[in-house]
């Protein structure tokens, strides 16, 4: 079954891959997922919070100590030793790059327009075939209004392009006021495809101690409902590669993803459940599903259940959610 | 045509720079000021740099500077070209090495920057005193007067001793060369290589031990042989100078330099001539440049190879006109003719008149002089004074300069108005605060001059002996010539001030030349900044017609996410103003230095140091002066009028940067200093300071246990006392039973405080409709300030708690006063929280010896003392001796406490009848096992005092002068990793072994905290330390399991942060324990590289992965039939890797070689588990008793009987 797919520019042999997660940090892993088949390999994220703040630190906390004593012109072995900012991950995309044939998409993950984005010259340096932006932003402020944090994001995107010369994608939440409007000012800003969508730490109270604590609980199939209604939606409207990210652990999952748009299908949940060889048993039943049903091609099943090809395209509207409801009040 | 480049460094590095390049072997031990030395040659050899052979030195750390010498005299003999760097006690430590290197003619220099030896008290500063104490060894003594020097000697003395097959010793003045940066020629490999040529190496080579050849050295002689295989050396001691003068002279005619063993500078037909070495003499030869341009006729010699001394050599260097001699030495020899040098040329100068070579018709007058003790500043007034007193009819022999000497009267007086500095010289003083990068900004500035311009440049940094908020001064010039000046400046065409609130403090404007620029960071709009200035500063600028620049660095650092860094802004600033480079080209280079110092660490420091430099022109602004003064404000005085005499007129001075002033009788004879100073010293350096609320308060006690500093305080006290209580004083009802309807405060000590929030981290009285509120909340310091200062007042005079009514537990020992007070330690400290509740526990009756490291320097530096006193006039009694010998120094006291006990109980015993009998039996048999018990003891010690002012006898006054020692007494050995588990170890093993009642406290910060971060064997596996940079492959030497295979030493492993109550029982237990015992407690610290506010949080982390399992190791459970070691951690329960991910030191490791950090975090996580197996099986030991033990010899005698 002829699984082609064409991704960011990448011509890949099927729309599979591990996404951005620890599991890159891990070149054994990074093999193992090669060898099961994975059309390309998605770093994990580097964060902007992680870059201006492991270098704020180490400027506090080890530089500030610096020239203060006459015993000591410094506490911690010379920095020139060590690139306190990012070179580990630099290092990483050079050593997962060398270790696999298949594309390495690198992955950058902030909200503003700063030193940290001249990071992405150097991934794309390091070996990255591509480079996602994880736009993955809580908006806490009262005074930040959509509009704002949009314009902020297509500044970081234009910021981005006009640093590299990868194609571009950029990771989104759920949470637009307009989606697709949005998505067309992210592909006027440069952005070469989308990614639907990243899952946000869901943080829980312990109720002895007063504190809130920090957890990322693995996705399951149901949460893939809200990427297949966007991508059906985006797809046709948008000109550039569509990604999905978030619930798809399942051979049917996948065709569903692809079905509505999705030009690349990202796991992570669903590999750290059943082993990186899991992503050729994704591969495998997605073929032989598409074999078992006569499809010539995934080609010809890309996009089959978007908006504009869908047959009952109002099902992914608005109103038929009143009518889900009514349906279950009334049962 | 040269290819050398012209460099910016300093001594430390340009003598590093030469021997890393020329050795083969270095091994080190860290000691200032010569640390960075190995430092340097350490990060070299890790970058792989190669020597001029094409390998890549081995730099070894060993346990101490007499380990050091002797694995540099086995590589020496082995064969290798081996060096060491050292200073003051490190290289008295060296000497017995040193005589048989030099007895064994063996091709060595080693490089020294020359530092006080401690007599009467420890400096850090330069003199001559160690390099002194070593020459009569038969070492070659040569000596470098300037950072350029030092680099070319260091080659010099490299090539001599393979030539001579004497050592050198090179040395060069501690901090005044080994820190002075400045601008020289770089020696390129090629002149090194030219320098030492193949022949030598290979000579040197082949006198090394080999068993292809083998021979034996070291043998041992008899009065038959030894006297004349001594003499046999001879030929080589005299062949030495003319070989040092032939490498000179080959030196000059490659590089161009040309030095000679004396080298005489000044006037031809000079009349007057000063002899001295090292970097004074950059000084005097300025000042005699000067003083002949003004038609005087005067000279200097340079002394340069000081050993082997050529005295004709000396002689011949000498102008023939020479009258008057002075001889100026760096160092003191009580009791001698003369100090070492002045000796040296008197009879130098008398051997040459006998044989009739002598250049001058008369025997000139020679005049000991001595100057710069401890880097005490000698600049070219003084150069003056001491040309005008030799010039004297009758000048005063054996002076000293540089001080006021009114006891014995030997100083000569300073013309202070004297100035030699050209105009053309542009002298720049900065004062900054150890925090905001100043020094760091201003190194960067002397390179760029340095190196950007055709300019000389020199930069020299003074910083105090403080660790939190240090202050540091910044010297720097430029200009078109060599700079000689190796003093600091005294009128400077530019004054910076760094922090506003130093001009309250210090006389800053006091370096400022009429005319000069003043720049001043304020937080103030420009319009406010001249209204804002104390009287005497704006007194100043006026009289001096200063410049007045101003800018709000910490908005503008703030605004550009810099947070507290203002050093590139004021680095902005200064080449703005000064006009030393074109602006846009400045901020260019500035922008360059920015890119080369940050770029390694990222690209988000790098903006935004760009933004800041960006920024800050639109915020520099000219003040108007309004030409007169118009503040109502006076600068404060320096100490509370309440204060001692002795703090006011002594502590005062040295505190407003004047101790420079204090004349000798100022001064104890003997070292001796008053205890409970520091409470005089209001730095006031916390932004912020903790709040208490009380209405969420649940009287814990945790806050105060944790301060570092004993800044914020517990007390039960009765509630009628708060009727004179200032209104803003809080006061709630004290809730447990212990002191039932008392009222209970926590107070902050507002100008004491260092704002490390470490209190406010670990409260755990949370607002329950507020969480984030807690009982204790940061808050404004200068909000506070005033306010709580008067609660503090208030606080500190209600009685302190009665000691027999304390529970010894967390909370109660916060109710007893800190006997350890307002240290300089480091803000967030995790070592004095342990010194501060060992004398909140004992400090009444304790006696502290203190290992140097940072605990003798936050313990002893002046100018003030943290140790205090009772409301009874009791606390600890507290010295340091040195780093090695600290447990044996502490042993010595429970020695002579026990001593003075038995002399005690003997006169009581023979006076009984007169005491009488129930009196001197309680008092012999009294058990002082608590607070009670000891407050009873003091009573009877009174009772017997009363009786003994009735009785007239010799034993009678003899027992009077030992009562006190009636009182047990706590004998505490004190001091950090470095010392207890490497150069001090032996003789902590020692003391362990022998048995008595001492308490041993060691401070683990796990590497060498005061020098910088050196690797002990404390250092855990994988983490990243000096000379283990890579990660430390080795695990932490288990000194706890050592102590505890003795058997008779009480254990423990704690870390207060953890578990504070098990912290409080091991020191309880550990004084009660009646023979020694040893703590071993965790201290969290900057030379871990994370913000110390999480300090408990690491403990935490650290213990529940069991990377520091707790536990205590009583002998007394034996008797209980209990096991002696108790566990007092769980089982692991966190990953080792979540405790070290949280650590510069460690992540440093993972970032710069993550699969090596995975090896060692997985080796690391194995080890703790296998330690914890260890522990948790031991645990579960149960050792016969004695009684057992007994009873089965009994049976085996009767068994054998009955065969």
């Amino acid at each position: 079954m002829n699984l082609n797919t064409r991704y960011l520019g990448l011509e890949l042999p099927h729309p599979f891959m591990p996404g951005a997660s620890p599991m890159s940090l891990d070149i054994d892993t990074v093999r193992r997922l090669e060898d099961a088949g994975a059309a390309a390999i998605v770093m994990n994220s580097l964060f902007e919070e992680q870059i201006a703040g492991e270098e704020m630190a180490s400027l506090r906390d080890v530089e500030g100590h610096q020239h203060s004593s006459a015993e000591a012109s410094s506490y911690i072995p010379s920095a020139d030793l060590f690139r306190v900012g990012t070179e580990e991950y630099l290092e990483q995309i050079r050593k997962v790059r060398e270790a696999v044939d298949v594309p390495v998409i690198g992955s950058l993950n902030g909200t503003s327009t700063g030193g940290w984005l001249d990071y992405a010259q150097h991934i794309a340096e390091a070996g990255a075939n591509a480079l996602e932006l994880n736009i993955y932003e809580l908006v806490t402020d009262l005074e930040e209004s959509g509009g704002s944090v949009e314009t902020r994001t297509l500044e970081v995107v234009k910021a981005l392009k006009a640093k590299v010369d990868i194609p571009v994608t950029v990771k989104l939440s759920p949470f637009y006021t307009s989606l697709p409007h949005f998505a067309r000012a992210l592909e006027q800003a440069g952005a070469d495809g989308m990614l639907l969508f990243n899952r946000f730490y869901q943080p829980d109270i312990d109720v002895e101690e007063l504190e809130v604590e920090r957890k990322l609980e693995l996705s399951d199939s149901r949460e893939l409902l809200l990427r297949l209604r966007w991508l059906a939606i985006l797809s046709g409207q948008v000109n550039g590669s569509l990604g999905c990210s978030g619930g798809v652990h399942t051979p049917l999952d996948a065709l569903k993803a692809v079905m509505a748009g999705a030009h690349a299908v990202q796991m992570v949940s669903a590999l750290y459940e059943q082993g990186p060889d899991y992503i050729g048993t994704m591969r495998d039943g997605v073929a032989q599903w598409l074999e078992e049903h006569e499809y010539e091609s995934l080609e010809q099943a890309r996009g089959s259940m978007n908006l504009q090809r869908s047959p009952d395209p109002h099902a992914y509207e608005r109103a038929n959610y009143v009518q889900i409801l009514q349906t279950w009040e009334r049962s | 045509m040269s290819d050398r480049r012209m460099i910016t460094v300093d001594g430390n590095e340009a003598t590093s720079s030469v021997a890393h390049r020329t050795n083969e072997v270095i091994a080190i031990y860290p000691i200032t000021p010569s640390s960075n030395m190995g430092e340097f040659a350490d990060e070299w050899s890790a970058k792989g740099q190669k020597n001029i052979w094409g390998t890549i030195p081995d730099v070894v750390e060993m346990q101490s500077e007499g380990g050091a010498a002797g694995a540099v005299h086995g590589a020496l003999q082995a064969g290798a070209l081996s060096t060491t760097f050292t200073a003051s006690q490190g290289l008295l430590l060296m000497i017995p090495n040193l005589y048989k290197i030099a007895g064994e003619l063996t091709s060595y220099c080693m490089h020294v920057s020359a530092r006080t030896v401690a007599t009467h008290a420890l400096s850090i500063f330069g003199d001559h005193s160690d390099v002194m104490a070593c020459r009569q060894i038969g070492l070659a003594l040569l000596a470098s007067g300037s950072v350029q020097e030092a680099h070319d000697m260091a080659c010099i003395g490299q090539a001599a001793t393979l030539r001579s097959r004497i050592p050198f010793l090179h040395f060069f003045d501690g901090f005044r060369t080994s820190h002075e940066v400045a601008k020289i020629e770089e020696l390129t490999d090629d002149d090194l290589r030219l320098m030492l040529p193949d022949d030598l190496i290979r000579a040197h080579r082949e006198r090394a031990m080999t068993p292809d050849r083998p021979v034996l050295r070291g043998t041992a002689q008899n009065p038959d042989a030894f006297f004349q295989a001594r003499e046999t050396i001879n030929p080589f001691y005299q062949a030495c100078p003319q070989t040092v003068q032939e490498v000179m002279d080959q030196f000059a005619g490659l590089v161009g330099r040309q030095y000679h063993l004396f080298d005489y500078v000044g006037h031809p037909e000079a009349d007057r001539v000063a002899v001295i070495m090292g970097s004074g003499a950059e000084t005097v030869h300025e000042a005699v440049e000067y003083l002949n341009g003004q038609g005087e006729k005067v000279g200097l010699l340079k002394v340069r190879l000081y050993r082997p001394f050529a005295i004709e050599r000396f002689v011949e260097a000498l102008p023939a006109t020479t009258r008057s001699i002075a001889v100026l030495d760096r160092t003191k020899e009580p009791g001698a003719v003369g100090d070492p040098l002045y000796v040296d040329i008197l009879g130098a100068l008398r051997e040459m008149q006998v044989a009739g070579k002598l250049p001058m018709t008369e025997f000139p007058r020679v005049i000991a002089g001595r100057y710069g003790l401890s880097s005490k500043e000698f600049n070219t007034a003084m150069v003056k004074a001491v040309f005008d007193e030799i010039g004297k009819d009758e000048p005063k022999n054996h002076f000293t300069v540089g001080i006021v000497d009114d006891v014995t009267h030997t100083s000569l007086a300073v013309d202070e108005t004297f100035d030699t500095e050209p105009d053309d010289v542009v002298r720049g003083v900065f004062f900054g605060l150890g925090a905001d990068g100043t020094v760091g900004a201003n190194k960067n500035s002397i390179k760029i001059i340095g190196e950007e311009t055709p300019n000389e440049a020199q930069g020299y940094f003074v910083y105090d002996s403080k660790k939190a908020g240090a202050i540091t001064i910044s010297h720097l010039r430029f200009g078109p010539r060599k700079i000689r000046s190796s003093y600091l400046i005294r009128q400077a065409s530019f004054v910076a001030c760094h922090q506003f609130v130093f001009l309250d403090r210090y006389d800053v404007l006091e370096y400022a030349a009429p005319g000069a620029v003043f720049l001043i960071n304020a937080p103030f709009p420009k319009e406010e900044v001249w209204d804002c200035l104390p009287r005497e500063v704006q007194q100043q600028i006026v009289d001096k017609d200063l410049k007045l620049y101003t800018i709000d660095a910490y908005r503008v650092a703030r605004e550009a996410g810099m947070g507290a860094r203002i050093n590139t802004i004021m680095q902005t600033c200064f080449f703005a103003i000064s006009g030393v480079l074109p602006r846009d080209e400045a901020i260019a280079k500035i922008k360059e230095a920015i890119e080369k110092t940050y770029g390694m660490k990222g690209r988000e420091v790098v903006q935004r140091n760009f933004d800041a430099v960006d920024t800050t022109l639109a915020n520099l602004f000219e003040v108007e002066i309004p030409g007169q003064v118009t503040s109502g404000m006076n600068m404060p005085p320096i100490v509370a009028d309440e204060a001692p005499d002795f703090v006011k007129q002594v502590s005062a001075m040295m505190l407003a940067g004047k101790g420079d002033l204090l004349p000798v009788s100022a001064f104890p004879t003997d070292g001796t200093w008053p205890t409970a100073t520091a409470q005089w010293e209001k730095r006031n350096i916390a932004q912020e300071i903790p709040i208490w609320d009380p209405d969420i308060c649940i009287q814990c006690n945790k806050c105060a246990m944790v301060c570092p500093h004993a800044a914020i305080r517990a007390k039960v006290y009765e509630p009628a006392a708060l009727s004179s209580a200032p209104k803003s004083f809080q006061s709630m009802p004290y809730k447990a039973k212990d002191f039932k309807d008392q009222a209970y405060t926590i107070q902050v000590a507002p100008e004491d405080c260092t704002g490390c929030t470490l209190c406010v981290v670990v409260c755990p009285a949370k607002d329950k409709k507020n969480p984030k509120h807690r009982s204790l909340n940061m808050a404004s310091h200068l909000e506070y300030k005033d306010v709580e200062a008067e609660n503090y007042s208030f606080f500190l005079d209600l009685p302190e708690v009665d000691r027999t009514k304390v529970k010894i537990d967390v909370k109660g020992s916060q109710f007893l006063q800190p006997l350890f007070e307002y240290s300089g330690a480091c803000a967030g400290c995790g070592e004095t929280p342990y010194v501060k509740l060992l004398t909140q526990l004992f400090g009444d009756r304790a006696l502290i010896s203190n290992a140097t490291g940072c605990s003798s320097i936050y313990g002893g530096n002046l100018p003030t003392t943290p140790f205090t006193v009772d409301p009874n006039g009791r606390g600890p009694t507290w010295s340091n001796s040195l780093f090695e010998d600290n447990a044996e120094f502490g042993f010595g006291f429970r020695l002579s406490v026990d001593s003075h006990r038995r002399l005690a109980e003997h006169l009581l015993r023979s006076m009984a009848s007169a005491l009488g009998e129930t009196l001197v039996t309680a008092l012999i048999e009294a058990e002082q096992v608590d607070e009670a018990g000891i407050a009873e003891q003091r009573e009877r010690v009174e009772v017997l005092r009363q009786k003994l002012a009735g009785i007239d006898s010799p034993e009678a006054r003899r027992l009077e002068t030992l009562a006190d020692n009636l009182v047990k007494k706590s004998v505490w050995l004190l001091g950090g990793d470095g010392w207890a588990y490497d150069i001090g170890y032996g003789g902590l093993d020692h003391v362990l072994a022998m048995g008595r009642d001492v308490n041993i406290l060691v401070l683990d910060t796990q590497v060498y905290s005061n020098t910088g971060g050196q690797q002990s064997k404390a250092t855990p596996i994988g983490a990243s330390a000096k000379f283990a940079v890579a990660g430390k492959e080795i695990p932490k030497k288990d000194l706890g399991m050592l102590a505890m295979s003795y058997g008779n030493v009480y254990v423990a492993q704690i870390a207060f942060g953890s578990k504070d109550a098990q912290t409080v029982k091991a020191f309880a237990e550990a004084d009660s324990y009646p023979g020694p015992s040893l703590i071993i407690a965790y201290s969290h610290c900057i030379a871990h590289g994370y913000d110390l506010a999480h300090g408990c949080d690491q403990q935490k982390l650290a213990v529940d992965s069991g990377a520091w399992p707790l536990y205590r190791f009583d002998p007394r459970r034996v008797a209980e039939g209990k096991p002696p070691l108790a566990l007092d951690s769980g089982k692991p329960k966190a990953s080792v890797i979540e405790y070290m991910r949280n650590e510069t030191r460690f992540r440093m490791v993972e970032k710069l070689d993550p699969k090596r950090f995975e090896l060692l975090q997985k080796s690391a996580a194995r080890s703790a588990a296998q330690r914890f197996a260890v522990y948790q099986q031991l645990a579960g030991v149960t050792v016969p008793t004695e009684e057992l033990i007994a009873e089965a010899a009994e049976k085996l005698v009767a068994d054998a009987a009955e065969k």
